[in-house]
C-alpha cells in the first residue's frame, strides 16, 4: 500500500454523462434541466394540503372522526413519495454507444446497404425484427449511435434515448419511461384520490358549518376565502388529473405507451396489432405495475477510472481497481 | 495461479479487435442476446462453448425478468411500503445481476482468457451488447 495519502476528488461517471440532465446528491438524483413546472407541482400539492390540514382537519377531526386527517396524511405522504420517486429516478436512459461499438454498427450498416452510388441518398437506417408475428422497425439514433430497442425513443428535451419511452412530463420534471412509469401512474392515481378526498371534505366542512351557523355566517367565519380557492384548485386539478389517470389506465390495460398511442403505431390500420400486449387486461396490468424492477444501466455513481498520474501503479492495485467498480456497479442500479 | 496470470497478461496485451453480440428482440423486449456465432471468433473458440455461454446468460436474464408469483409479490409488497422497502432489501433483478457478474468473471478466468478473449458484462454497455475483446495471440499461450 502506498505511504503517501493523496486526497484527490473522485470523479464519478455522472459528471461525464452526455445528455441534458441535471444531477444532484452526487449522482443519486437525476432530473431534466427545466424544473420550473416541477416546483409548481410541489407548491400546489404541498400548499393545498397544508391549508387543508391547518384549517379543515381540526374541525373535521372533532366533529366527524380523527381518522379523516390521519388517512389524508397517509395519502399525502404516498403522493409525495411517488412524485419524488418519479422525478428523481432514471427513467430508463440507454447509454450512448462507445466509439468501437458505434464503428462496428456503422460497418454492419455499410455491409448491409452495399454500394451507394455518388449523388444518391443512402437508404434509411432501419432494422426489421419480427416480434410475435409482427414486423417491428428498429430505427437508428444518430445522436446515440445505436439502433433503438423496440419501444425506445429519443427524448429531445433530455437528449437521451429512453427505453419504453412514454412521454416527457414537465410536471414531474423528468421523462417517463420503463423504470419510472409505475411510479408515475401511482402518482397520478393517488393524486386523483387525494384531490377527490380534499374536495369532498371541503364541501362536507362547509356544509357542516352552514348547518351549524348558516351559510352566510360560514363564509364570514372561515379564514379568508381559503376554502373557496382550494375548492377551485381542486376542481380544475380533479378533471385534469383524473382524466390523465383514466387515460393511463386505458394505456396500461392495452400495454401501450403514450408515444405509441400518439403515433398510432398499433391503431389497427394495415392490420398491425400491438405485439407486446398479452391480450388480457389483467396480465397487461400486472406486467406494467407489478413486473420486475429494472436496474439503471447508467451507473451514475460509479467511479471514473483514472489511467494516469497515480504515484504507485502496482499491478495488484490496477487489477483490483476494476473489480470494485464491477461490484459497486450492481448496487448503484437501484435508483 | 495460472488463470489469474492469464487475466493479468491480457491487461498488458494489445487489443486486436472487438466483436459485439447484439440483442435478440424476436421474443419481445426481454433481455436476450443472439446466439449466432460471430465469424471473427471462428479461429479462437469452439462454437458450442460460445453458444453455451450466451444461452446461460439468456437464461439468467430470463429468470430476472420473469413475470410470476415472485415478481408480483415483490411488486405489491414494495407498493404497500411506498417502495421504501428497497432501501433495505435487494430486488430479485439485482441479485441475478450479481450472479451474472460472477458467472462472466468465472467464464473469463476459466475459458476465455486462456484463449486470448475477454467478455464484458453487458450491464456495462447498457444491456445492449455482449462485447468480446479479441487480444493479439502473441505471448498468451498455455502457461
Amino acid at each position: 500500500m502506498s505511504a503517501v495519502m493523496i486526497t484527490r476528488k473522485v470523479t464519478r461517471k455522472w459528471e461525464k454523462l452526455p445528455g441534458k440532465n441535471t444531477f444532484c446528491c452526487d449522482g443519486r438524483v437525476m432530473m431534466a434541466r427545466q424544473k420550473g413546472v416541477f416546483y409548481l407541482t410541489l407548491f400546489l400539492i404541498i400548499g393545498t394540503c397544508s391549508l387543508f390540514f391547518a384549517f379543515e382537519c381540526p374541525y373535521l377531526a372533532v366533529h366527524l372522526s380523527p381518522a379523516i386527517p390521519v388517512f389524508a396524511v397517509l395519502l399525502f405522504v404516498f403522493v409525495m413519495a411517488m412524485l419524488l420517486r418519479t422525478s428523481f429516478s432514471d427513467p430508463g436512459v440507454l447509454p450512448r454507444a462507445l466509439p468501437e461499438e458505434a464503428n462496428f454498427i456503422e460497418m454492419e450498416i455499410e455491409a448491409a446497404n452495399g454500394n451507394v452510388l455518388a449523388g444518391q441518398r443512402p437508404p434509411p437506417r432501419i432494422k426489421n425484427v419480427q416480434i410475435n408475428n409482427q414486423i417491428v422497425k428498429l430505427k437508428y439514433c444518430y445522436t446515440c449511435k445505436i439502433f433503438r430497442p423496440p419501444r425506445a425513443s429519443h427524448c429531445s428535451i433530455c437528449d437521451n434515448c429512453v427505453d419504453r419511452f412514454d412521454h416527457h412530463c414537465p410536471w414531474v420534471g423528468n421523462c417517463v419511461g420503463k423504470r419510472n412509469y409505475r411510479y408515475f401512474y401511482l402518482f397520478t392515481l393517488s393524486l386523483s384520490l387525494l384531490t377527490i378526498y380534499i374536495f369532498a371534505f371541503d364541501i362536507v366542512h362547509v356544509v357542516l358549518r352552514s348547518v351549524d351557523s348558516g351559510f352566510v355566517n360560514t363564509i364570514k367565519e372561515t379564514p379568508g376565502t381559503y376554502p373557496f380557492i382550494r375548492v377551485l384548485v381542486c376542481f380544475f386539478t380533479l378533471w385534469s388529473v383524473v382524466g390523465l389517470t383514466g387515460f393511463h389506465t386505458y394505456l396500461i390495460s392495452l400495454n401501450q405507451t403514450t408515444n405509441e398511442d400518439i403515433k398510432g403505431s398499433w391503431s389497427g390500420k394495415n392490420r398491425v396489432q400491438n405485439p407486446y400486449s398479452h391480450k388480457n387486461i389483467i396480465e397487461n396490468c400486472c406486467e406494467v405495475l407489478c413486473g420486475p424492477t429494472y436496474p439503471s444501466v447508467l451507473d451514475r455513481r460509479g467511479v471514473m477510472l483514472e489511467d494516469s498520474t497515480s504515484p504507485n501503479p502496482s499491478d495488484a492495485s490496477t487489477h483490483k481497481s476494476s473489480n470494485p467498480v464491477s461490484q459497486t456497479t450492481v448496487r448503484q442500479h437501484f435508483l | 495461479m495460472a488463470e489469474t496470470h492469464s487475466l493479468q497478461d491480457l491487461r498488458q496485451a494489445a487489443v486486436a479487435s472487438k466483436v459485439f453480440v447484439q440483442r435478440d428482440y424476436t421474443s419481445g423486449t426481454i433481455c436476450k442476446f443472439q446466439t449466432k456465432f460471430p465469424a471473427e471468433l471462428e479461429s479462437r473458440i469452439d462454437k458450442q462453448q460460445f453458444e453455451e455461454t450466451i444461452q446461460t446468460l439468456n437464461n439468467l436474464y430470463a429468470d430476472a425478468e420473469k413475470l410470476g408469483g415472485r415478481s408480483y409479490l415483490e411488486g405489491c409488497l414494495a407498493c404497500l411500503t411506498a417502495y421504501t422497502i428497497f432501501l433495505c432489501m435487494e430486488t430479485h433483478y439485482e441479485k441475478v445481476l450479481k450472479k451474472i457478474a460472477k458467472y462472466i468473471q468465472e467464464q473469463n478466468e476459466k475459458i476465455y482468457a486462456p484463449l486470448g478473449l475477454l467478455l464484458t458484462d453487458p450491464i456495462e454497455r447498457g444491456l445492449r451488447v455482449v462485447e468480446i475483446t479479441i487480444f493479439e495471440d502473441r505471448s498468451i499461450g498455455s502457461r
